[in-house]
């Protein structure tokens, strides 16, 4: 059977309202069901029609049998934070699909299995029973595949009804699948039994996509996909690690790639990927490889960071690089493990006990977690100090449409050690001297063959010699020294992004927030007729940039995914009364991805508009 | 073989003195059984010819991850933090295979806050010499007990230790290392053949050395006292180390002794005293050390050894050139690999 022997579903009544490529899918399964496939293909198929698209798994921390809900978002004019009405429900999951449906608002659709017998639920909504058991029977004898398949036929049936076209969901097949054959038939004949019922429908909901050129050259990836492969372009050689949801695929993708990419041609390995006994392990492998030089990284999450504090300290004070990705879940505690948040801000910026403070980078694309990975290692060698990306679930997890990765245009920096050579010429060197006056002193390596190369690592007080002290005076000395070399790299860190200019009112955010923040711009614009500027800042401590736009406002909106204000919090300490005066908190804390609705609306009620 | 002491001026085979294997001045109670241990550790590479510059050491908290300021200060070291070094070393010595790499550690943070870590290096065969100082009391903090305290032994105090204690020996054992040693900071030339052994052998060389705390732990009623170990000390057997730079002489009966080949040439000869004992028999090893616990003796000398156990980087397939320093085309893959992979994503 090919393409051409289906003919497109003609709805018997169009309605009178159409809605070209601007709806939001929700698939309501249950957990382990096969449904990311289904899923993905969808996504893809959208994707490679040339409009733009994003996709968010939200997933219950289970193996299998929990509700799972899945949200594509199609949007002409490219927004890709996550919607926060769903225009489209497809309801496979007999145990939430009645809160599903009251959830939905009205005049949204919904394509369901038919035994559930949700059409007398509401009478403002658009019902489609499918008779998934059904179709899917003549598909497969065997009942576990046939399990599997049911989620091919809803896609079969959405691209029925919103015209996705058959051909790109058998490419998009082919690339799920790929060489697997026999998979590729079943599921296709799945798609098709799905597409054939949507042909009988009579459609009554105005939702369907036209094709455009909007995602020509561009690539789809998840963050923690492009921090593995920000940190292989890094040149990353040791990689030591504990399993944590949301964090785990950073290191499983890096590994992949490390194999593929970084064997010499005699089949040894340029790399040591090693799973940890614990966090605690993982964060003091990274940091004795970076104390032998090498560019040692870990990837975690909140509940890893918290273990991770003494060794944090150590290095702050020892001033030993290190790269540590965390990626954002829900806490306290054990919190909501698969649900994302940027709870950590505080927590991980002074982790460690002391006067213990980190370099922190804050992507808010893929794009950004594949540059700022290659920037964190040199920042770290640089600065001598360990620098944490703080991702979260919802950037590392979901797929995201992107601009091609760029190749790193700059030389690896290795920052300040001494060679043997150095040494010869210089006689010896004081570790924690500040020679250079930039609060960085230079390194020496283990092994390096001079008999001055040595110095004593420790935690405890140390001169500039890096012997033992319990002198004031010397430690005063080193931790002043120590805030100095931290300040000189607010410039060296990225610096934020500015959006608009000469508005009363800014917003200011961080990290994944920026796509529903760049949404609620044009919907405060739109709707309000309400301007503002946008600053996304992408690094603590924050750059001199931060405090200009305070200044330049007369209220900024700072918004952000937790509780307790906690970028708001890490403002006040940079800024004068009178602009901390200035800062209004928008904090969400839902444990669903920020959307611009939720952004919009709180702006205005606080404007009192 | 003969030990050197610290007063000859001899000098090794690289031409350095024995002052150059010397590190800082110690700081520990006068008589405390580390200040012997970090001696026969110096005295080891300087006897070996091993560049002190090619040595990395690394240590805990405690009064024995103090020792390392206290020998070679022409070697890199890293003093972590409390239980904690194994991991530290784990990454160095991933980082630049090539180093030497040797930990000092306590009881207090090998068997009880650092027991985790411990094991885990043990389990992966990390190539480091690793010594447990063991007095059975935590000093730093005055006295309290440390997990390795026997049953029934006292403190100062009067209390009594009331918890088994953990024969690190034993533990290691079951854990799959690959060299086992235990022995007593008062015997010098049996500590010293053990150290060089340690040096040679591939993997996690493990020397869990008795070294009596002489403010806190020796006393009557203390099982790590120096007059308890002098008094039930037993030795498996009478060793002695020829090293891979020295020619091999045939002056040993094999019928009264073994000799075993280590991971670097050199070998490891064990005369038998009143039986003979083969350290390749981990099981029999285990029995031994349960015995010598149950009847209170002090067994010292090789418990096991496996010098063919793959170590961590072998195991890893890990270039031998240190992965710190390779050279950035080797490390960041080209355009056109960004560009392949950039493809498969569209």
């Amino acid at each position: 059977m090919t393409t051409a022997q289906l003919e497109a579903p003609r709805p018997a009544e169009a309605p009178a309202r159409t809605v070209v490529n601007d709806f939001a899918i929700q698939v309501a399964t249950v957990n382990g069901s096969g449904s990311q496939s289904a899923n993905t293909v969808l996504l893809r198929a959208l994707f490679q029609m040339g409009i733009p698209v994003s996709g968010k798994n939200l997933f219950p921390s289970n193996i299998a049998g929990l509700p799972t809900w899945y949200t594509i978002r199609v949007s002409r004019q490219g927004w890709v934070a996550r919607k926060k009405e769903v225009d489209l429900l497809v309801a496979m999951n007999g145990e939430t699909a009645r809160d599903d449906v009251a959830q939905l608002r009205p005049g949204a659709a919904v394509v369901y299995d038919a035994p559930l017998e949700l059409e007398s639920l509401r009478s403002d909504l658009t019902f489609y029973p499918v008779p998934f058991d059904d179709l899917v029977a003549p598909v497969s004898p065997d009942a576990r595949l046939r399990k599997l398949l049911r989620n091919m036929v809803y896609v079969g049936v959405l691209a029925g009804l919103l015209r996705v076209e058959v051909a790109e969901v058998e490419r998009a097949l082919s690339r799920v699948f790929g060489k697997k054959q026999k998979a590729l038939e079943l599921n296709l004949r799945a798609v098709r039994a799905g597409f054939g019922h949507a042909a009988a429908i009579e459609k009554h909901d105005p939702y369907r996509v036209e094709r455009m050129e909007a995602t020509r050259g561009k690539i789809i990836i998840d963050g923690n996909a492009a921090t593995a492969l920000g940190a292989l372009f890094a040149g990353v050689t040791v990689v030591p690690w504990y399993p944590i949801t949301p964090s785990t695929s950073v290191v499983e993708s890096l590994q992949g790639y490390l194999e593929q990419y970084r064997r010499t041609p005699d089949g040894q390995a340029t790399f040591a990927v090693v799973q940890a006994e614990d966090e605690l392990a993982a964060i003091g492998m990274v940091i004795g490889a970076c104390w032998a030089g090498a560019r040692a990284m870990t990837a975690t999450s909140g509940p890893g960071i918290s273990l991770m504090s003494e060794f944090a300290g150590l290095a702050y004070f020892a001033e030993v690089p290190a790269v540590i990705v965390n990626v954002q879940r829900i806490g306290p505690s054990t919190g909501l493990p698969t649900r994302t948040s940027q709870g950590d801000l505080l927590s991980t910026a002074f982790l460690s006990h002391g006067d213990t403070q980190h370099l922190l980078l804050f992507p808010g694309s893929v794009e950004e977690c594949f540059t700022m990975t290659g920037q964190a290692f040199d920042l770290a060698e640089r600065f001598q100090t360990p620098v944490f990306i703080l991702s979260d679930l919802d950037l590392g997890m979901n797929n995201w449409m992107a601009d091609p990765l760029p190749y790193p245009e700059t030389p690896l920096d290795r920052g300040k050690v001494l060679s043997k050579a150095d040494l010869d010429r210089l006689g010896g060197f004081a570790r924690y001297r500040d020679s250079d006056g930039d609060g960085i002193g230079w390194r020496t390596l283990p092994g390096t063959d001079h008999p001055k190369a040595a110095y004593f690592t420790r935690g405890t007080g140390h001169d500039e010699q890096a012997r033992y002290s319990e002198r004031s005076d010397d430690f005063e000395k080193n931790m002043a020294r120590l805030r100095r070399k931290l300040e000189g790299a607010r410039p060296a860190l990225p610096q934020p992004v500015l959006t608009g200019s000469g508005a009363k009112v800014g917003l200011l955010a961080h990290g994944s927030s920026d796509p529903a923040l760049r949404e609620a711009l044009a919907q405060l614009r739109q709707e309000a007729g309400f301007g503002a500027d946008y600053l996304r800042v992408r690094a603590w401590p924050f750059a001199a940039a931060v405090r200009d736009f305070v200044a330049a406002h007369d209220r900024v909106y700072v918004v952000e995914q937790d509780r307790d204000a906690q970028l708001l919090s890490l403002l006040r300490l940079d800024l004068d009364p009178a602009l901390v005066a200035r800062l209004r908190s928008v904090a969400h804390i839902t444990g669903l991805p920020l959307d611009a609705r939720s952004v919009t609306d709180e702006i205005l009620a606080q404007e009192g508009s | 073989m003969a030990v050197a002491t610290t007063a000859t001026p001899r000098t090794n085979r690289l031409g350095l003195a024995i002052l150059d294997y010397k590190g800082g001045k110690t700081t520990l109670c006068a008589g405390c059984g580390h200040n012997a241990i970090s001696e026969r550790i110096l005295e080891a590479y300087f006897d070996l010819g091993i560049p002190p510059e090619r040595v990395a050491k690394f240590s805990g908290i405690g009064c024995s991850s103090k020792t390392p300021a206290y020998f070679m200060s022409r070697s890199h070291s890293f003093n972590a933090v409390h239980g904690r070094m194994p991991a530290v070393a784990t990454g160095a010595l991933l980082a630049n295979r090539s180093l030497h790499g040797v930990g000092v550690s306590g009881d207090g943070d090998t068997a009880s806050i650092g027991i985790g870590q411990f094991i885990n290096l043990i389990r992966r065969n990390v190539a480091m010499v690793y010594v447990v100082e063991n007095n059975g009391v935590y000093g730093l903090t005055k006295g309290q007990f440390s997990a390795t305290a026997d049953p029934g032994s006292t403190l100062k105090s009067g209390e009594v230790a009331d918890l088994p204690a953990i024969d690190i020996c034993a533990l290691a054992l079951q854990l799959g290392a690959s060299f086992v040693g235990r022995s007593f900071s008062g015997d010098k030339k049996q500590l010293s053949v053990l150290l060089k052994a340690a040096v040679a052998h591939g993997g996690t060389a493990l020397l869990d050395v008795i070294s009596p705390c002489v403010t806190f732990n020796d006393h009557q009623g203390s099982t790590r006292s120096y007059a308890f170990v002098k008094e039930h000390d037993e030795p498996l057997h009478e060793l002695s180390f020829v090293p891979a730079f020295e020619e091999i002489d045939v002056d040993y009966d094999p019928g009264t002794t073994r000799q075993v080949t280590l991971h670097d040439g050199s070998h490891l000869r064990l005369k038998k005293l009143e039986s003979d004992y083969d350290p390749s028999d981990r099981i029999r090893a285990m029995s031994r050390l349960m015995e010598s616990a149950r009847s209170g003796e002090v067994l010292t000398g090789m418990l096991f050894l496996d010098p063919t156990a793959p170590d961590l980087a072998t195991r890893l397939g890990v270039v031998e050139a240190p992965l710190a320093t390779l050279p950035p085309e080797q490390v960041r893959p080209s355009r056109a690999v960004l560009d392949a992979i950039n493809e498969s994503l569209r």
